[in-house]
């Protein structure tokens, strides 16, 4: 009874969060306060729903299942690493660094930087370029 | 109940993906759209867990895992395409 209603629990609790992180991806208006909704209300709704069926195997079949942990761990990595990503595309095609508040640190956005300082020459013998993003086509 | 709390869920992530088509067709840029995609992959990814539950098999994680895996690479894939106009430099 116990189990059924800790499954139970988890499945609304991950329904409402999915539907949630869905939702403010319609309803924000900004890209990059668009990045919000998917990155963490949906990892959770997902991570919820992991753990519901877990713990329905566990408690109703009697039986141990691990593979649910493992989708578990994979998405609460791999999802930061979606965001910072599409973050930084959005910021390269559509932002300038004049844009952007300042650090308050003695460099500026490090992913404005050149990689490489100008004037010097990579390990590999190409010239340093002093934009790091080629033009968009 | 856990069927009910099964049938609410199962709802919600459709209803979601819905959600998610809707942001694919309007998005106004291309991170958008990518990010749209990602979440609709995130969200079949419930759905197949949540159809496991409803079969009662574990046959399913599999195809979970495997579709994190992908959609997971495919999203950096882009990302990377994004930023630098090439996936391998």
């Amino acid at each position: 009874m116990i189990g059924e209603i800790l499954v139970a629990t988890l499945l609304v609790i991950s329904g409402v969060f999915g539907l949630i992180g869905s939702f403010g991806l319609l309803k924000l208006d900004d890209p990059m306060k668009r990045l919000h909704a998917p990155t963490k209300a949906t990892t959770v709704g997902v991570g919820s729903a992991l753990l519901a069926s877990s713990a329905y195997f566990w408690t109703v079949q009697g039986r141990i299942s691990w593979e649910e942990l493992l989708v578990i761990i994979f998405l609460f990595i791999s999802s930061p690493i979606t965001a910072h990503f599409l973050a930084k595309a959005h910021m390269h095609r559509n932002m300038r660094p004049s844009d952007l508040p300042p650090t308050e640190r003695g460099n500026e956005w490090a992913t404005f930087q050149p990689d490489v300082p100008p004037g010097e020459v990579r390990t590999d013998g190409s010239p340093a370029s002093t934009d790091p993003v080629p033009p968009q086509t | 109940m856990i069927e009910t709390a099964l049938l609410f869920a199962m709802g919600c992530f459709g209803v979601s993906l819905f959600l998610n088509l809707v942001l694919l067709m309007r998005g106004p840029g291309l991170p958008d759209r990518v990010l749209a995609v990602d979440t609709m992959v995130i969200n079949l990814i419930a759905l197949i867990v949540l159809y496991g539950i409803y079969g009662g098999t574990g046959i399913n994680f599999e195809a979970a895992v495997l579709f994190a895996m992908t959609g997971f690479v495919s999203t950096v894939a882009f990302s990377k395409f994004m930023l630098r106009g090439d996936v391998i430099e």
